[in-house]
């Protein structure tokens, strides 16, 4: 039987960091697994569930089931985005004709990391990236998703790559979405305490499973003009050795478009 | 125009969140208190199964106030104490106010409680001419700078102390030679101990009520709460009516979980249990003792089935402790008697939606809080049901409802959807490429101001996707 995922592209990743997307394909197609991406798909919701509009969110969320409900698995490269699925949508969708669809919706759908360490059952994936990488741990992946160690499995099991632990990897970035604008003075400097514990570890790249905590520590460091650079998890796996040199490129090119 | 809390929070946010000074000292004290605290989690054998305890016994206690209240209330009175029951903060004053007049009382001694600051006691009473005496080392500190708690466990931890030594030298009319740490607690002990011994009343407040036993309980490490509560002739409890407890033995595992995420210790110096006067056979104690429940806004959060856990609360200080946000905005910018991630749950509640729903909104969501609570209250989930709760309330602006409601249009039609982002990153490359970027016109200028521009790809994911497919 073939394996097959179907992909959910975060909006923010679709229209800013399509690399991102590119490279999850790229590692799941390589452990064998087929993806297909309904092209139907927008925005999961959750900017509108945040910020209190939940009467603007349901419809997302209810299209958003819509264009999945027919998938066997839905994989994501965003913790913070299958938070909203999972966590979320069951009670935003508590009284709409789509709740069970949402409700089993939720437990079909992965975070990457999640979803190969757990449900594909590997942790090898066959990354050569000879950098050495720090790695914060995105607020939505570890306590809503409780995805503690997963990221770190994968990791370790990259050729080449030095882990390098930094202080507090558990604190938030600030980045918390609409926060960054509506409270920019207090997110900047949460962004830059962050930006100041991974400069400490003098690691060449940061890393997490969440690619918007990693736009937001771009734009602090690079505004502070600082090393390391940002790259997400699944553009580290995505290296097979023979392109790690483009890759890495790459991450600097998005750091300076 | 006056300005509201709203904008007076992002005016402090953004002096204080800038100063570096500031989150240094702050940074200092939070770690100490992490490496305590961390060290104190360990001494307890199953941390998670002690957290889960504390929900059950205090979910047990909400769910069942009222017979609970009553149960405390009975025992008190049997024993010839006076039990009063304020529904808002100007009841609790007067009574306590009326109470002190008709005594002939000049003098008060108080040991820490946020019930009071909360209603406005200590103001309260000086200005009916009553001389109150903050007994806390850090409330002493904080009450001679004329400023509210920093935090509602340590509430002078924002200060050095040479700044403290400063402050005695100016206002408490002797030459202070050092600003050893001990030695400023020696110089606030003399001052005190005369007030302790002049004053006719001591209000204290109470970590708990226990139902079964009819008794108080208090935690503290200075020893003060037990002289406010046993030298004057008269103790005045004030507390909030959430604070009961069913049963005596609840205290064996709240107690020592209290004082693990309060401060790390194992358990707090002094906990002292009062259930009444002083009795006939008794060698001290006071001649009178008065508890005043606190409602001010609580029963109306309890009829709230979604977010009646808030009352679960011990008040230990953890979740500011860990909190992002009050890290580097620290306890003042708040603006409310709690500050952190609890302050900002619970203060729509007992002060307005319209005032206080922008607490609610500065937190960015991380979650650390409700990681540490040791009674497990989901906060930061109850931030977004107070996003929720201003939106339905229409307190947020008409231009940002709009605003939502294009962009929902816009993500039920997928081609719409890819045509906004589209013309958006062109948009802000034209932008960009006159070198624009943080000016009026750039729409992403609150993010630029801080941060450099985002990437902006020429094609996006499902461009480059139906592309490749085309291809194959």
């Amino acid at each position: 039987m073939q394996r097959k995922v179907s992909l959910f592209v975060p909006c923010f990743v679709d229209q800013l960091l399509p690399e991102v997307a590119v490279d999850t394909v790229k590692v799941l197609r390589r452990i064998g697994y087929t993806v297909e991406f309904p092209e139907d798909q927008t925005c999961c919701g959750q900017p509108a569930f945040n910020t209190g509009y939940w009467d603007e969110a349901r419809p997302c969320a209810e299209h958003f089931v819509q264009v999945f409900k027919n998938a066997d698995i839905v994989v994501c490269p965003s913790g913070s985005c299958v938070t909203m699925v999972r966590t979320f949508y069951p009670d935003l969708l508590a009284t709409s004709s789509l709740r069970d669809d949402a409700i089993t919706l939720a437990s079909r759908t992965f975070e990457l990391s999640e979803f190969l360490v757990k449900v594909a059952a590997v942790t090898q994936v066959g990354a050569t990236f000879p950098h050495s990488v720090t790695y914060h741990a995105s607020c939505h992946g570890l306590r809503e998703l409780h995805l503690r160690d997963e990221p770190l499995q994968l990791l370790r099991h990259v050729n080449g790559l030095k882990l390098i632990e930094m202080t507090r990897y558990d604190e938030c970035c600030g980045f918390g979405g609409t926060f960054a604008l509506k409270f920019a003075d207090i997110s900047a400097a949460m962004g830059n305490s962050k930006a100041d514990s991974v400069a400490a570890t003098g690691a060449e790249f940061v890393t997490a499973i969440d690619p918007s905590c990693l736009l937001h520590l771009q734009g602090i460091l690079g505004k502070r003009h600082a090393a390391p650079r940002t790259i997400y998890l699944a553009s580290i796996l995505a290296h097979d050795g023979s392109t790690q040199k483009s890759a890495a490129q790459k991450s600097s090119a998005q750091e300076t478009t | 125009m006056s300005t509201t809390a709203a904008q007076k929070f992002l005016q402090d946010a953004a002096v204080k969140s800038a100063d570096l000074m500031h989150r240094e000292v702050i940074r200092r004290g939070m770690e100490s208190y992490d490496a305590a605290h961390l060290k104190g989690r360990a001494r307890i054998n199953d941390w998670e199964a002690a957290r889960q305890k504390c929900q059950e016994i205090k979910r047990e206690a909400i769910n069942h106030l009222d017979r609970y209240l009553l149960q405390f209330e009975e025992k008190i009175t049997a024993r010839g104490g006076h039990v009063f029951w304020a529904a808002n903060s100007e009841e609790a004053c007067t009574y306590v106010k009326d109470l002190a007049t008709r005594r002939g009382v000049r003098t008060v001694v108080k040991s820490k409680s946020m019930v009071t600051e909360e209603i406005h006691l200590g103001p309260a009473l000086e200005k009916a001419g009553i001389k109150v005496w903050e007994t806390d080392f850090g409330e002493f500190i904080v009450q001679l700078r004329e400023e509210g708690p920093y935090h509602i466990v340590t509430p002078a931890m924002h200060l050095l102390r040479g700044q403290i030594a400063t402050l005695f030298q100016e206002k408490l009319g002797q030459k202070i030679e050092s600003d050893d740490p001990a030695y400023l607690m020696a110089v606030a002990r003399r001052v005190l101990r005369q007030a302790f011994f002049s004053a006719e009343m001591g209000i204290s407040g109470a970590n708990f009520l226990v139902a079964d036993a009819g008794v108080i309980a208090i935690s503290t490490n200075e020893g003060n709460g037990r002289l406010c509560t046993s030298v004057p002739r008269i103790h005045v409890v004030v507390t909030g009516i959430e604070k009961v407890i069913p049963r005596l033995e609840d205290l064996a595992v709240l107690w020592p979980v209290l004082a693990t995420s309060g401060t790390g210790q194992g358990i707090t110096t002094y906990g002292t249990l009062i259930g009444g006067p002083r009795r006939p056979s008794e060698a001290d104690g006071p001649e009178e003792f008065h508890v005043v429940l606190v409602d001010n806004g609580r029963s109306q959060l309890l009829a709230d089935a979604e977010q009646r856990e808030v009352l679960h609360c011990i008040r230990c200080g953890a979740c500011l402790n860990i909190c992002p946000v009050f890290r580097h905005v620290g306890g003042h910018t708040y603006g409310t008697t709690y500050p952190g991630p609890i302050g900002s749950v619970l203060t729509p509640h007992l002060n307005g939606i319209k005032e206080f729903k922008h607490l609610s909104y500065a937190s960015s969501l991380c979650g650390a809080c409700t990681s540490v609570c040791p009674v497990k209250i989901d906060l930061h989930h109850h931030l977004l049901q107070n996003r929720r709760n201003a939106t339905e309330a229409g307190a947020t602006k008409s231009s940002e409802r709009l605003m939502f409601r294009a962009w929902r249009n816009a993500m039920l039609h997928p081609s719409i959807y890819a045509l906004g982002g589209w013309s958006m990153r062109k948009a802000l490359r034209i932008v960009y490429g006159l070198g624009l970027a943080g000016s009026i016109l750039d729409p992403m200028r609150v993010w630029n101001r801080y941060r450099s521009p985002v990437p902006l790809p020429s094609e996006s994911f499902r461009a480059r996707w139906r592309k490749d497919r085309a291809a194959n």
